[in-house]
């Protein structure tokens, strides 16, 4: 008899004294709860796991020092799988059943795209690692990732300040290759540079003999490759075999970082070039460390990659801004992020609190025989953000 | 046209690789009835013992890996079949939740011991480049892919043709109860034949790595290409495997010339679902008087 009514009223019990409160969310006890959600399984999770490893270390690093108010930070990591409606559930679920203070997560902007209802309707906050094709600014997203005019369009002046006037584009079948494309097609109509052909693939495709036959036959200046996941192994492989020198047809990618290269194999995509923000090569005190740091936790064989240190800065960023802000709540947070400023491993990189995006440095890089990337070209100082290219005449018909 | 003329040896390349992945699963299906969805685990098993040959033995490792990965994924087919399959025989739909369940373990076990990331398995020397044959590219690593698989199929047909073991296969193949009835001790044939099925998917993962990524969802990017092969071909049919990849592999090749891959993809489907509504039992069927 007593059973049967204790055990009621203990479930009662236990509902109402949960961690947390909609004034200060996350915190709750001595430790204030952060949501890390990547992909750790499907397509996604060969780019994705590395990056909630930079997340989990920034934290670790924060804790070391002190934590943030005064309190240790508490990940609560789930796995988004590779497949969009999952990142959505579960962003649903750190909300309102972990009662995080902030979600770091998402790659594709895919999962984004899934991610940005849950975070707007809850009005919690999502930070967002990865570079993308930007014609977005949502106000319960900070993006520490490139937007496109930190990232696409130096490529581009890149490779037209290099003479390359044909361009041929290769893309994986979803939202962020179709609209880089379409960023690129509108430089290059403006430029004076043609589009010989643009192919997507299905994420996931493997078979890249027809794709390539197609390229070889247009006989473009450069590439322009937007591919992302396992498809970029076997795209470079079959390039290769297929007798395409990165001295005769350079390939240009956005997706392919450290971790890629080591999959696809430094021999199939050396000599290529990538444009980020950030190479394990680039030179700054804080990389130093920040490499040191990754390599003491997750092995000496690991590689750090633009992704992974934007990850890494989103938490120390947010980190700041709550220490600023003086409290979790979400408006609060907000407010006190715009011109917060840190040192970061890719150099300094302040927050624009309008469009709720990070300054960047571009950096052209090429892929040397040993995987690691080596800067060719830089843009000196941070760009400053622009997602929805007003700065660019050429860019004006393209706001969604 | 070069670019056209290209697309040839492109679907013959398609055709190999699909025969290669599909080659196995024509006989674990077909003889067994048994649907097995871990079969694209198995070939990343493959593809994963020759990223651990290339560790141990350096980049010669390469042809050395090609029987090793048949034991590999073959005892591990028998594993399989000895602890779970052989208690779901006449019981497909069961077989197809297990083994689906057995593939998600693999591929964490993999994920686990792995990594997430893809791992790097390098082509050997001679095996990268090619040479242009009248303006047609050949790839060595495709024209190897293309050699293994008829070696492949080659080495089945004698198997079964000439081998006392194999003839017994066709027999239980053929019809199990008569076979029993004759003397054959089918559940002995049955595991060798899911040795040999899935010791055929290590060796086309051992080939998959030159041209494709080796990471713990390698399989999942085959299996579904392997059961339209063998749907169509007809089960257990060697012959039936060998065209229907062949169909399927030119298929694909061109009409991804003319459109573009997803779009591609889409029309081999639908085409195959036209194909299967005329003809459901796939290209080859047994005369036999099984009921399968």
């Amino acid at each position: 008899m007593t059973l049967s009514l204790t055990l009621p009223v203990f479930l009662v019990a236990g509902c109402v004294s949960e961690p947390g409160t909609g004034a200060s969310p996350g915190v709750g006890g001595d430790g204030i709860k952060v949501g890390v959600l990547h992909s750790l399984s499907g397509t996604m999770a060969i780019s994705e796991v590395t990056v909630k490893d930079a997340e989990l270390l920034a934290i670790e690093e924060i804790n070391a020092s002190g934590g943030v108010l005064g309190k240790k930070l508490v990940p609560v990591t789930e796995d988004g799988a590779s497949d969009w409606p999952t990142f959505a559930e579960k962003a649903q679920k750190l909300i309102s059943q972990d009662k995080v203070a902030t979600v770091f997560g998402g790659w594709t902007s895919a999962s984004r795209k899934a991610m940005l209802p849950v975070f707007e309707r809850n009005k919690a906050l999502l930070w967002y690692p990865v570079q993308y094709e930007g014609l977005e600014s949502s106000p319960y997203i900070f993006y520490t990732g490139a937007t496109t005019n930190q990232q696409i369009v130096p490529a581009l002046d890149y490779l037209a300040a290099q003479g390359k006037k044909k361009l041929f584009l290769v893309g994986s079948d979803y939202v962020f290759p179709r609209t880089a494309n379409k960023i690129i097609k509108a430089y290059a109509a403006a430029k004076g540079i043609e589009v010989l052909g643009e192919e997507y693939t299905p994420l996931g495709h493997t078979e890249y003999g027809t794709l390539v036959n197609k390229l070889v036959d247009a006989k473009p200046d450069a590439v322009f490759n937007t591919l992302n996941g396992d498809s970029t192994v076997a795209f470079f492989k079959q390039l290769r075999s297929a007798g395409i020198t990165a001295a005769g047809t350079p390939v240009v990618s956005v997706s392919v970082a450290e971790e890629e290269v080591k999959g696809i194999g430094p021999d199939n995509v050396a000599g290529h070039l990538v444009a980020w923000n950030y190479y394990q090569t680039t030179q700054t005190p804080a990389n130093d460390t920040f490499v040191k740091a990754f390599k003491a936790k997750y092995g000496a064989d690991k590689v750090t990659s633009d992704p992974m240190e934007a990850g890494y800065n989103a938490v120390k960023l947010w980190a700041a801004a709550v220490t600023k802000a003086g409290s979790t709540e979400v408006e609060a947070v907000k407010k006190a992020a715009g011109g917060i400023s840190i040192d970061a491993p890719e150099g300094t990189t302040t927050i624009d609190g309008d469009n709720q995006h990070v300054s960047k440095t571009a950096r052209i890089g090429v892929v040397e025989p040993d995987g690691q990337i080596k800067e060719v070209w830089s843009s000196g100082q941070p760009i400053e953000p622009d997602p929805y290219l007003k700065g660019y005449d050429w860019a004006s018909g393209l706001a969604p | 046209m070069e670019a056209l003329a290209n697309q040839l040896p492109i679907g013959l390349s398609i055709a190999a690789v699909l025969l290669l992945i599909a080659l196995g699963l024509t006989f674990t299906f077909g003889q067994m009835g048994v649907i097995n969805m871990a079969h694209g685990e198995f070939i990343m098993a493959g593809a994963y013992t020759a990223y651990l040959m290339q560790g141990w033995a350096g980049g010669q490792s390469f042809l050395l890996a090609l029987p090793v990965a048949f034991a590999v994924a073959g005892l591990l087919g028998l594993l399989l079949e000895w602890a779970l399959i052989r208690r779901f025989y006449g019981r497909p739909l069961d077989t197809l939740l297990l083994t689906w369940g057995v593939s998600l373990i693999l591929q964490q076990l993999a994920r686990d011991v792995f990594g997430a990331p893809n791992v790097q398995v390098t082509a050997p020397g001679w095996l990268t480049g090619g040479f242009d044959l009248g303006g047609v590219r050949m790839p060595y690593n495709r024209l190897f892919i293309l050699g293994l698989a008829v070696v492949c199929v080659v080495g089945v047909w004698w198997y079964l043709a000439k081998s006392p073991q194999g003839r017994r296969m066709r027999a239980v193949v053929q019809d199990r109860e008569l076979a029993a009835y004759s003397g054959i001790a089918t559940g002995r044939v049955d595991r060798f034949t899911f040795l040999l099925g899935s010791g055929l998917a290590g060796v086309a993962g051992v080939a998959l790595t030159l041209i494709g990524p080796v990471g713990p969802g390698l399989g999942t990017f085959y299996i579904v290409d392997a059961f339209l092969v063998v749907v169509a071909g007809g089960l257990g049919q060697l012959r039936g495997a060998v065209i229907a990849a062949v169909a399927l592999g030119m298929l694909n090749s061109f009409l991804e010339f003319w459109s573009d891959a997803s779009l591609a993809k889409v029309l081999v489907f639908v085409v195959i679902i036209a194909f299967l509504q005329v003809r459901p039992q796939g290209m080859f069927v047994l005369r036999g008087r099984s009921l399968v």
